[in-house]
């Protein structure tokens, strides 16, 4: 008989906070510049040069761990967690051993229809490390690498899992929703391509109903949340071969390889480590008095979560209407201003969710560029009859671009809706004489063939012409 | 203090990444082991309940406001780098590198 | 009397009568290097040129009317692990031999803010650890009263530029001792400030959590004049204290009526060499005949204190010496791949009494022995705070001993290193406790070295310890300004 397995996987999320400055010095903290010129006595770890905190990092990471529902500690401490790395400069790296900022805490996600509640066991700051670069095709076959400290010293939040997910796919919507919940603080701009935001899995499987953990693997190197469901599975399918042929899972960390789509171990490393943590003596414990952490939680925003059930209590949205403006915060933060305005909200969610993000799409916009009362004035337009519906899509891509009312461009444009008889018969008059085989058909009893003919007139009209009158019209002049 | 001091001694070696001698091995050895023979003696005294001191002040701990100062010119950063290539710094291949840490 | 004789006070008197120029001040002093300097070697590096362009620039605002700070132009010697910019800083170590700190130590922005010609970077025991100076990578330094002997650590070469006339007033750095011992062995003021009250921005570390700079001088004055510079609150040392600085020369002329004194018994034990607790005694007793109330207190955890120092500023050592790398600065041993580069640029770059104490540092940091040495040092440490939190509702000030010894021969002690940390047994416990103390010589030994006396007082009190080493200047019996030893061709007499 086959054992079956159940998979524990624990997620170690590192995210660059958005200070301008570092956490322990006052260089610039701007992606993307030339090498080595963010650079300071400080964050180089030059001799003698000592650190001194970032009250905006502290406030940032107490904003996350408090949308965390993690508990942030009034005291926690600084220690130095030793070991060699050319891309460490001071051959410790300052973070949060045994008295970390926050504690517990989770975050609920939706995982098939159903409610899972993911739990934390941390969140604690502590510095970015440098960046290095690879002679060669990659870390394997390098022969020198080159180094980088413009990200030494940036502010890093740790946010660490309990061992509490059990699929790559349930990884991936953990931090899916975590990334939504992170963009919503502000707290860092999520971004995994730039390394803003990093994940490291563990990863051991059991015989289901054991309760003890099986030997785990570390992954990293997963740079997109599909990689790192990709490489989650890899193990899974991976540790099962081994396990099922009575093998051993060897501890170690391995690095997710893209282009093999396999993890690859890293050579060499011998047992755990040893990393001799002990308090930071340049920092002085960190103190926050309760009004501080008051006024984080006073200054947070409204959260994904409980956003999208007032969204649906609020204005009977559905749950999948609900989930799509609440992804993104601006979106929600759109609709909510529309929604002021106009009352129906089911027919707004219909524009935002279709016409309104093809066209961000299509004209590569974002939401903030928008002004949300176009959008009402729009679809107020279509509602009292002014435009056609073909003319409300076409004033929307034009609204997109351009930012101009469509009450405007309708009046630039004579996109107003054409109708009464004395308009409209003629262009009737005309396609009936054009296609008498239809008008025939129809007179057959074929109903197809009026609407062909409502085409043809609205083709003529520059779609102004409502299709309701036309039909009513057409019908009149052939039955 | 009973301890395996060659082994020790090499493990520790390797933790503080020390490349040692033969004689300085023997040397240490011996020396370590009379330094911890008398640094043990703070075992004697109990100190149940007693909080540790990592810092002699009791102040809490200043902040400074995100503001960003000058860095380094470009030539004062590489300055003192044993091996630069271009405006980067260079050391050799770790491949062989133990581990890997964020 | 020759200029390079006077005290940092008596030049700086001399500066606002206009009766001499700071660039004569700073030849007469480079003219006693040139002489004396090469039977000594406290420096490192020299830097003569800059202290006269500094002499110069100082002597020409002080012409133009220029309001300036007594101690412009006075010049001043610095240990070689506080950070000059553009002037190689080496902490007497091979690994940073060749480096250039691209800033300023927060001290030495405060000395050229003031305006005062630095002559150089003194000799000091490698990243300070040593008691002797013996344990710099490029020289040993040689102690004046007797060239045979030691100087003391490990700020060792800027007790003997002040002690030998070289300069008038010099920093140091003490983390158990070393600017106490050495002032103690060269006959001078030693004035370890409480834990931060100077940043520490820029001094090399050693142990963070002890490391403190402070003066060299020749009288209690001259060191309370530059701990006015040096001393405050600095926003780029995060354990550095807000408290406010008094000005330490006002009130130095105070009497000692009523004061509260303490004798450790454990600085004056019977151990150590007679003459110099005698010497204590004398002093002691001077101060009783003056009015202040004398009794003996005991504290009895100097020997754990020991113990405790010897795993907790390793610890913090091995981690503060983890950045010497080979990456971005100093020396570099090359290597095929990271690992052999990292451990062969170490092994090189660093000496004996370094590795040493980076192996106990890493070894008392380690899995499995963290509790039972670091962890229970720390414990230790807090026992001994109490200890001296308890002693001082009962005094305003404890003294005893500064050294058990006068100093050693030179080669006496660099065998055995537990002989050699014996030196610092009186300096460690307060250092442990971050309080300030205060070496002031309490006469010479019948082998015609200098002894000294310590004043340990509560935080923030090093006014009433200059205030006390300036009563018992005037006091007790003078010491000669210079050592009796004759260098050949009479460099000293
Ligand atoms: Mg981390
Ligand atoms: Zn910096």
């Amino acid at each position: 008989m086959k054992m079956k397995y159940d998979t524990v996987i624990g997620l170690e999320i590192h995210l660059e906070l958005q200070t301008h400055s570092k956490l322990f010095c006052g260089c610039s903290t701007t992606f993307g510049q030339e090498p080595n010129i963010n650079c300071c006595p400080i964050c180089l770890g030059l001799p003698g040069s000592l650190p001194v905190f970032n009250r905006r990092a502290i406030e940032l990471a107490v904003s996350v761990a408090l949308a965390l529902n993690s508990a942030v500690q009034q005291k926690s401490r600084f220690d130095r967690k030793n070991y060699f790395y050319p891309d460490l400069p001071k051959g410790y790296q300052i973070s949060q051993y045994d008295q970390p900022l926050a504690r517990g805490g989770y975050l609920e996600i939706e995982f098939d229809e159903e409610s899972r509640r993911i739990n934390l066991e941390r969140v604690h700051l502590e510095e970015e490390a440098g960046k290095l670069m690879h002679a060669g095709d990659s870390i394997f076959d390098s022969s020198y690498s080159l180094v980088d400290y413009n990200r030494a010293g940036i502010a890093l939040l740790e946010i660490v899992t309990k061992p509490d997910i059990h699929s790559g796919r349930e990884a991936r919507l953990f931090l899916e929703d975590l990334r939504t919940l992170l963009l919503y603080t502000g707290a860092s701009d999520c971004k995994m391509e730039e390394g803003s935001l990093r994940c490291d899995a563990n990863i051991s499987l059991r015989p289901v109903g054991s309760t003890a953990l099986g030997t785990r693997v570390e992954v990293k190197n997963m740079n997109s949340f599909r990689a790192v469901e990709m490489a989650l599975n890899y193990e899974v399918k991976r540790q099962e071969e081994i396990l099922s042929a009575d093998g051993h899972i060897i501890q170690e960390t391995c690095h997710w390889d893209e282009e093999k789509k396999e993890t690859i171990p890293l050579r060499g490393k011998e047992g755990s480590s040893d990393y001799r943590y002990f308090p930071e003596p340049d920092l002085l414990p960190l103190t926050l008095e309760a009004s501080f952490i008051e006024k984080q939680s006073a200054l947070l925003p409204e959260l994904p979560r409980q956003r999208r059930v007032r969204f649906k209590e609020h204005y009977g949205l559905n749950g999948k209407e609900a989930t799509l403006l609440t992804e993104n915060r601006t979106l929600g933060d759109f609709f909510e201003a529309a929604a002021n305005d106009y009352s129906d909200y089911r027919n707004l969610v219909k524009w935002i969710q279709g016409d309104l993000l093809y066209q961000l799409r299509e004209s590569g916009k974002s939401v903030e560029q928008i002004e949300p009362g176009l959008l009402v004035e729009l679809i107020t337009l279509l509602n009292n009859g002014n435009i056609t519906r073909p003319v409300a899509k076409e004033l929307l891509a034009e609204m997109v671009l351009s930012g101009k009312s469509p009450h405007k461009l309708v009046q630039e444009k004579g996109l107003g809706r054409i109708s009464g008889q004395e308009k409209l018969l003629p262009l009737v008059d005309r396609v009936i004489a054009e296609n008498p085989e239809a008008v025939e058909n129809y007179r057959r009893g074929k109903e197809k063939a009026s609407a062909f003919l409502v085409g043809r007139v609205m083709a003529l009209s520059g779609g102004r012409a409502d299709p309701e009158e036309l039909s009513k019209l057409i019908k009149g002049k052939i039955s | 203090m009973a301890i395996d001091f060659a082994e020790e001694v090499d493990h520790v070696a390797h933790l503080a990444r020390l490349t040692l001698d033969w004689e300085e091995k023997v040397r240490m050895a011996e020396q370590l082991s009379k330094i911890l023979e008398t640094a043990r003696r703070v075992q004697e005294l109990d100190t149940t309940g007693i909080e540790p001191t990592a810092h002699v002040i009791t102040l809490p701990a200043v902040l400074r406001e995100d503001l960003t100062r000058p860095s380094l010119p470009l030539n004062r950063v590489l300055q003192n780098a044993p091996t630069r290539q271009k405006d980067f710094f260079r050391v050799p291949s770790i491949t062989a590198v133990k581990q890997v840490e964020e | 009397m020759k200029l390079y004789e006077k005290t940092a006070a008596d030049l700086g008197r001399l500066f606002q009568k206009k009766e001499v120029s700071a660039v004569e001040v700073v030849r007469s002093f480079l003219d006693r290097i040139e002489k004396v300097e090469p039977y000594l070697k406290a420096f490192i590096t020299h830097t003569p040129a800059m202290a006269l362009e500094t002499a110069n620039e100082i002597d020409n605002r002080r012409m133009s009317g220029e309001e300036l700070h007594p101690l412009a132009g006075v010049p001043i010697a610095i240990k070689d692990n506080m950070c000059t910019e553009g002037l190689r800083t080496t902490c007497a170590s091979r690994i940073l031999e060749n480096f250039i700190p691209p800033y300023d130590a927060a001290v030495v922005g405060a000395l050229k803010r003031v305006g005062m010609p630095l002559l150089g970077k003194t000799n000091m025991d490698e990243f300070a650890m040593g008691s002797s100076t013996e344990n710099s990578a490029f020289f040993t330094t040689r102690n004046p009263w007797d060239r045979e002997r030691v100087p003391g650590g490990s700020s060792g070469g800027s007790a003997v530029v002040v002690s030998a006339g070289m300069a008038p007033l010099a920093l140091g750095s003490d983390t158990g001792g070393s600017i106490r011992q050495p002032a103690s062995f060269c006959g001078l003021i030693g004035l370890r400030p409480t834990y931060g009250r100077v940043s520490r921005y820029g001094l090399i570390a050693f142990a963070s959590s002890l490391d403190q700079i402070g003066p060299f001088s020749l009288t209690a004055l001259d060191g309370a004049l530059l701990m006015n510079i040096i001393a405050g609150y600095d926003p780029l040392d995060s354990t550095s204290l807000p408290e406010s600085v008094p000005d330490y020369p006002l009130g130095l002329e105070e009497d000692v009526k009523k004061l509260r004194i303490g004798i450790i018994r454990q600085n004056v034990s019977k151990d150590f060499d007679p003459e110099v607790t005698a010497a204590v005694m004398k002093l002691v007793s001077i101060l009783e005949e003056n009015g202040a109330e004398i009794d003996e207190v005991s504290l009895p955890l100097t020997d754990y204190g020991l113990g405790a120092y010897y795993l907790i500023a390793p610890a913090e050592a091995s981690s503060n010496l983890g950045r010497y790398d080979g990456v971005r600065y100093g020396h570099n041993a090359g290597g095929d791949d990271i690992e052999s580069m990292f451990s062969r640029t170490r092994g090189e770059g660093f000496g004996p009494e370094v590795k040493r104490r980076i192996m106990i540092g890493t070894y008392a940091l380690s899995a499995g022995y963290f509790d039972a040495f670091y962890l229970q040092a720390m414990k230790v440490r807090t026992l001994i705070r109490r200890d001296y939190a308890i002693a001082f509702n009962r005094f305003d000030l404890l003294v005893g001993a500064t050294t058990p010894t006068p100093a050693f021969k030179i080669g006496e002690k660099t065998d055995d290193p537990l002989q050699m940390y014996l030196s610092d047994i009186c300096n460690i416990t307060d250092a442990l406790a971050g309080l300030p103390s205060l070496s002031v010589p309490s006469g010479l030994h019948s082998n015609g070295l200098p002894m000294g006396t310590q004043l340990t007082a509560p935080a923030f009190q090093e006014g009433l310890l200059f205030k006390v080493a300036n009563f018992l200047e005037q006091k007790r019996d003078p010491l000669p300004r210079w050592p009796r030893v004759e260098l050949p061709e009479g460099g000293l007499q």
